[in-house]
Order: structure tokens, then C-alpha cells, then sequence
């Protein structure tokens, strides 16, 4: 017996892409099982009834109109740095720059206002605006992707360091545009003006980052899947040999869709500072530009998916806010919950990408039952086994 | 006007964390895992260092610290905190095969969310005013310099007024690139990074060394964390006060072109551009000191631009940086 090789217990295969409605369904069970999870380390950690903080959480992401556009208008920003960011991903671009481009373009839409005030009409600093915020965003982006094109620089660490160049830029201009002197910040910008200040749809004021993310949203699905560029950046990301071969100029593709990318960050940029917020900080972004990544992954590129996955994170985000005030635990809460539940969603990929078939024997039945059993306790291990078992039942 | 002596040991204890972080970096990168999550294990790792040391402190009470065990606990915890983030990222990238990237990243906002969660939580529990824990008398333990140090004069204070955790992240350093260059196993390391396919076909457990390699560095890294609030902080933890220190390790890396040893001048190397513009004189201009402190992050930049554009064999990353690798998709 000793001597005899041990059959591994199971194996690991690739499967053929799945059924939309499966696939949907194990990512569902994760999340499911993700707060669960985050249920039971709340309680461990704060003492309070999990479905109190849970209600909380809705409460403050959507317990009062008021709230409810909050966090779509919070969703509407997140959503479009994740959409400005796709096609970089698709081809297989790690532009983790988002945060730079962002605040590139929030420094172009706030050096016209701060500039131009009373110099020219209001409508030519609005224009003005929009066409350096643009720019702006895509030069950040263009650095990057010409040093990846002509020399294959990596582009993760180059956008990176990208980022921090724009916070101290930023942090230049904010000492030097500080209003008052010494104060260290800018405050609202045209208070008295609103020059530069975007139009608000229909007097919402939060209305108008919601109406552009939605105009993107179809514009970048359409984009992406029907035409010609969308065509070339999935070839590009599936194969840069293949792309060399079919005739595509990887260099030309990568600059192009890189601007693009950075473009649509300038865009955020120009919203955040002409509409949102009308101040220019180094915190402006927040971290989203890093959030976003997440976003544009778990929805696998899809721009309508995407508004989804920006929901989950948002929902957490204001949510835990809303914990941090009533329950009195801190706001870095959410940025721990918001992991786990990312690690869960994450780890999923793998039941719905590899299909994992144990050893046929006649114990089976037996280990599959007792599995069920075990579903409740809910670690990561026993979730692993739970999707396979009913990966088991489909099966059959 | 610029003391060359007083800057140097300021420039080392800034560079002492990112060596740490660099090495870990380093040694996980080898294995072909490019792990994004670094900042967040180095907040994990210098987080747990310090709930060991509170609630060491607070079991001693008003009583005197056993020097060893103040040392000892908090290590023991920060190597614990961030080996199970090792393990987390390995469990997830190797035997999920998950995306590094998106993996790292996540990693980080767990990292940086669990930090300073229990920062805040310890800091409610010690009722102090100030948002800060203050854990000095563990911080004189860890900061313990060398007797003899303070009378040799210059030679003292630039090589040998450090503390303990300071020369063992220049062994560590050592250690590491000796192991990569020289040994049996630094070579199998060295091959499950550059082809997983061919190590796998020699009989290398490539999913063992990327487990080994990522929980590794990640406990190397952890104690970047870990040296930063007891020593260089004086044992003071202030929430998002490590900033960014764990992206620049990452950085680092390629600063260092994969190489430990050279990671050793890297990370001093930009230690001293990081305090840099405490020493440029501003001209009465604030304003200037921001554009200053882009400094390293400009120099990190030319330098991946200039060793992409030399595109010399040696210097180049591990050819399977940052992919899965599974047997049957060959």
C-alpha cells in the first residue's frame, strides 16, 4: 500500500465558456456567500445584529432621494473612469493610471477657470474647458503609451509613477493658486461667478455626470463590440502576434486607444472640478482611478455589466459611510469589506473558467451530502467545494 | 549649508522600508507573480506588529518591558499578518489561477482598509485625544542603536547608528541575491519565472515555488511596514501616515532591475531623493517644495524609460511576469 502512487482526489479542466445564466449564478452565489461572510466579521468586530448594519448600509446608500442621486451621481464618476479605462484593459494595457489622467484633466478644466475668470465670456471658458481638460488627460495618457509602443516600457509601473507626478503638479498649483493665502486650498472656484460652472440638466445639479456616464456607457459597448478600432483592440489583447500578422500597427492601435482612454479620464477630471465638486484637491479622485480597475475587470469589459460592478462598489462605499456614522465604527470599513467581497468575486472566476472533477468513487455520495451540510459554515474553503458540487448537479 | 552627514542616515532610514519591500518584491517577482498588492501587505504587516506591541504594553501595564519579548512579539505577529496576505494572494493567483493584477489591487484596499481600521479601533481603545497610538517604550526597544556608535564620529553615524531591523534588511538583501544567483533553488525560482512550462517538465513543483516565493516576500515586505512605525515613527501609528511607500517598493523593483543587491543602493538611493526637498532651499516659495517632491517619481520613470530603451537581455523582467500558469494550456 505504501508503495502505491495516491490518485489525486480531483483534477482540474478547462471548461467551454458556460451558459450566460450559470455563470451569472456562481458570481451571485459569491457575492452571496461574500456577505455572509462580511455579516459574520462585522458582528465579530463591532457586537452589532448583522441585518441592523446591512440595513444601515441600504439606508445610506439609498434611504432618502437625496442619498439615492448621491450615489448615483458617486456611481455615474466611477463608472466612467471604468469605461475610460476598458479599452486600455481589453488590449491588454495595464493603465492604472486613471488617477493621473484625472486629475490632469481636473487641473486643465480649473487653470481656465481660475485663469480666464472675467478675461473672456463664460461660454468660450466652458469650451476652453472642455477641449484642454481633454487634451490634458490624453497627454497624460500619451507618455505612457509612446514609450510602450516604441519601446515595450511597462506601462503598469509607468502609469504609476504618471500618478504621482499629477498629485504634486496639482499640489504645486493649489499653494500657488490658494485662496486665502496660506490656507493650503482653493475652495469654490467662482463662487460668485460660476464661471466655468456646467450647465445643471433640468436645475439637478447631479444630473449631468449621470446623463454623460450613460451616453458613454452605449457609446463604448458600441465601440467596442461594432466597430473597426473595437475590432482591432480585442485582436490586439488576445494576441499581439496575431495582430502583427492580420496587418494591424500594434504601435498606432496602443497610442490611439491609450489617448482614448486618457481623454475620457479628462472628461471625469472636467466634471469632477466644473460640476461636482468646483474645487481642485490632490484627493479629488479619491483612489478611483485603482477602484476602477476592479470595476472594469469584474464586469470582463462588458460596459453594461460595468454599471453593475460600480453599483456593488459604490453601494459598499456609501454604505459603510452611513455604518461608520450610526454604529460609530470608522470608514475604512468599507474599504475591507469592499476587499473581501472582491477576493470572493475574484476566486469565482476560476469555477466558471475550470471545472474541477474529483475521483469517481463510491464514497461520492456520502462526501457530497456531507458537503451540503457543511455549506453553512461558509469559509472560502468550503465555498470551493459547494460551487463544485453544484457544478456536480448540473452535470447530471 | 548641504551636511552630507547628517543626510545620509536620514536618507537610509526613508530607504529602510522600501528595501524591504523591494527585496519581497523582488524575490516574489522571480517567481513570475507580479503581486500589486504590496502596499496593502506592508500596512497589514506593520498593523499587526502593532496590535502585538499594544496589547504586549497593555498587559505590562506601568511595569518595565522585557526588551526581548517587545521585540519579539511584534515580529512574530507582523511575519504572521502578512504571511497570511501571502497566502491569500497565492491562494487566489496560483490555485484559482485569478488575475494578478485585479488580485493585487484588491489586496491593496484590503491592505490599507484593514490598517487602518484597527488603527482607529486601538486608537478609541487607548482614549488618547490625539488620532494617533503612541507605542514609544516598544519603539526604544526596536530602535536600540549600537553603544559605541555615538563615539566614532562621522564613520558612527553613517554606518553605524541604525538599529537592529535596519542591518537585517540589508542581510535580508544579501541573502536573497546570493540565493537567486547562487543556489540550486534560486535557479528552479529563476526558472518557474521565466518558463513555468520547462521548470514543470524538469520536475519542479511550480505551484510550491510560487506559494513559497509569494508568502516569502510578502513577510519581507510586511517587515518594511513594521520597521516603518516602530523605528522610523518612533512607534507612532497615524492612519495613511505610511502613504505610499509600498508603490514606490513596486517601483523600486525595476529600479533595481531584479537584482537584490542593487535593490540595497536602489532603495538608499531613493530614500534620499524621497526627503530631498527638505534639503533644496525654496526661495520663499512653498509652492516649489511640491514640484520637489516629484523628484523620485520623474527620476523612476527615466529610469524604466532608459532600461526599456537599452532592452539589454539581463535587465529584463521574468518572461511569464504577471501570467497563471496551467499545465494543460500548453
Amino acid at each position: 500500500m505504501e508503495n502505491k502512487r495516491r490518485e489525486p482526489l480531483f483534477h482540474i479542466v478547462k471548461r467551454d465558456t458556460l451558459p450566460a445564466w450559470q455563470s451569472v449564478g456562481i458570481r451571485i452565489i459569491a457575492i452571496l456567500i461574500a456577505l455572509v461572510v462580511c455579516a459574520i466579521l462585522t458582528t465579530a468586530l463591532t457586537g452589532d445584529n448583522p441585518f441592523d448594519v446591512y440595513y444601515t448600509m441600504f439606508q445610506g446608500a439609498f434611504g432618502t432621494e437625496r442619498k439615492t442621486w448621491f450615489t448615483l451621481r458617486d456611481l455615474s464618476i466611477l463608472l466612467l473612469i471604468s469605461l475610460a479605462l476598458t479599452p486600455a484593459f481589453k488590449m491588454c494595457f495595464w493603465n492604472i493610471g486613471g488617477e493621473g489622467q484625472v486629475l490632469a484633466g481636473a487641473l486643465a478644466a480649473a487653470a481656465c477657470m481660475i485663469c480666464l475668470e472675467d478675461k473672456i465670456p463664460d461660454p468660450v471658458i466652458v469650451l476652453l474647458m472642455i477641449v484642454t481638460s481633454i487634451f490634458a488627460g490624453a497627454f497624460w495618457a500619451f507618455i505612457p503609451a509612446i514609450c510602450k509602443a516604441v519601446w515595450n516600457t511597462n506601462e503598469t509601473l509607468s502609469t504609476l509613477m504618471m500618478n504621482y507626478i499629477a498629485t504634486q503638479l496639482v499640489a504645486f498649483f493649489i499653494i500657488k493658486w490658494e485662496v486665502p493665502k496660506g490656507s493650503g486650498k482653493i475652495g469654490m472656484i467662482c463662487q460668485d461667478s460660476h464661471v466655468g460652472w456646467l450647465v445643471d440638466p433640468m436645475g439637478n445639479k447631479f444630473l449631468l455626470s449621470i446623463i454623460v456616464a450613460a451616453v458613454i456607457t452605449v457609446i463604448m459597448y458600441i465601440y467596442l463590440k461594432y466597430t473597426k478600432h473595437g475590432y482591432e483592440i480585442a485582436v490586439l489583447g488576445g494576441s499581439v502576434q496575431t495582430a502583427r500578422y492580420a496587418g494591424i500597427k500594434v504601435g498606432k492601435v496602443i497610442v490611439r486607444t491609450v489617448c482614448l482612454s486618457g481623454a475620457l479620464c479628462g472628461v471625469v477630471g472636467l466634471l469632477l472640478v466644473g460640476s461636482v465638486n468646483h474645487t481642485l484637491t490632490t484627493t479629488i479622485v479619491g483612489g478611483q482611478g485603482f477602484t476602477a480597475v476592479m470595476v472594469s475587470w469584474l464586469a470582463q469589459f462588458n460596459p453594461f455589466v460595468m454599471v453593475l460592478t460600480s453599483l456593488l462598489i459604490i453601494f459598499l462605499d456609501r454604505g459603510a459611510s452611513a455604518i461608520a456614522t450610526s454604529f460609530g465604527v470608522n470608514e475604512s470599513f468599507s474599504d475591507m469589506i469592499t476587499g473581501i467581497i472582491l477576493f470572493f468575486i475574484i476566486g469565482c472566476e476560476f469555477f466558471i473558467r475550470y471545472k474541477v472533477i474529483f475521483k469517481k468513487n463510491s464514497a461520492e455520495a456520502t462526501v457530497n451530502t456531507a458537503k451540503a451540510e457543511a455549506k453553512e459554515n461558509s469559509t472560502e474553503k468550503i465555498k470551493d467545494k459547494a460551487t463544485a458540487n453544484e457544478e456536480k448537479e448540473d452535470e447530471e | 549649508m548641504f551636511n552630507l552627514v547628517s543626510f545620509i542616515p536620514r536618507a537610509v532610514a526613508q530607504g529602510i522600508p522600501l528595501m524591504f519591500g523591494s527585496t519581497g518584491e523582488i524575490i516574489t517577482q522571480k517567481s513570475g507573480n507580479l503581486n500589486l498588492g504590496i502596499p496593502g501587505v506592508m500596512y497589514v504587516g506593520a498593523m499587526s506588529g502593532v496590535i502585538g506591541s499594544f496589547y504586549y504594553e497593555q498587559s505590562v501595564g506601568k511595569g518595565n518591558l522585557n526588551p526581548f519579548l517587545a521585540v519579539f512579539i511584534p515580529l512574530i505577529c507582523s511575519l504572521f499578518g502578512s504571511l497570511l496576505m501571502g497566502l491569500l494572494y497565492s491562494f487566489l493567483t496560483v490555485t484559482l489561477k485569478a488575475n494578478q493584477n485585479v488580485t493585487g489591487l484588491a489586496m491593496t484596499t484590503f491592505g490599507v482598509g484593514f490598517g487602518n481600521f484597527f488603527g482607529e479601533s486601538l486608537i478609541k481603545i487607548s482614549g488618547l485625544d490625539v488620532p494617533s497610538i503612541a507605542l514609544s517604550r516598544t519603539s526604544a526597544c526596536f530602535s536600540a542603536k549600537l553603544p559605541f556608535a555615538k563615539s566614532m564620529g562621522w564613520f558612527g553615524k553613517v554606518f553605524l547608528s541604525y538599529s537592529f531591523l535596519a542591518y537585517l534588511a540589508i542581510i535580508v538583501s544579501i541573502v536573497a541575491a546570493i540565493v537567486l544567483k547562487k543556489t540550486r533553488v534560486g535557479l528552479h525560482l529563476r526558472a518557474v519565472g521565466e518558463s513555468p512550462e520547462t521548470a514543470d517538465a524538469a520536475g519542479i513543483s511550480v505551484s510550491k515555488y510560487k506559494y513559497l516565493a509569494t508568502c516569502i516576500g510578502c513577510m519581507i515586505a510586511g517587515l518594511g511596514g513594521l520597521y516603518y512605525v516602530m523605528d522610523y515613527a518612533c512607534g507612532i501609528w497615524s492612519n495613511d501616515a505610511f502613504g505610499d511607500r509600498g508603490w514606490l517598493a513596486i517601483a523600486l523593483v525595476i529600479f533595481a532591475i531584479w537584482k537584490p543587491d542593487v535593490g540595497i543602493f536602489a532603495s538608499i538611493l531613493f530614500g534620499g531623493l524621497y526627503i530631498l526637498y527638505l534639503y533644496i532651499p525654496s526661495m520663499g516659495h512653498m509652492e516649489y517644495k511640491e514640484l520637489y517632491k516629484m523628484i523620485p517619481y520623474v527620476v523612476t520613470l527615466v529610469v524604466l524609460i532608459l532600461s526599456s530603451m537599452r532592452n539589454k537581455r539581463e535587465n529584463q523582467p521574468p518572461a511569464k511576469l504577471g501570467l497563471p500558469y496551467f499545465r494543460e494550456e500548453r
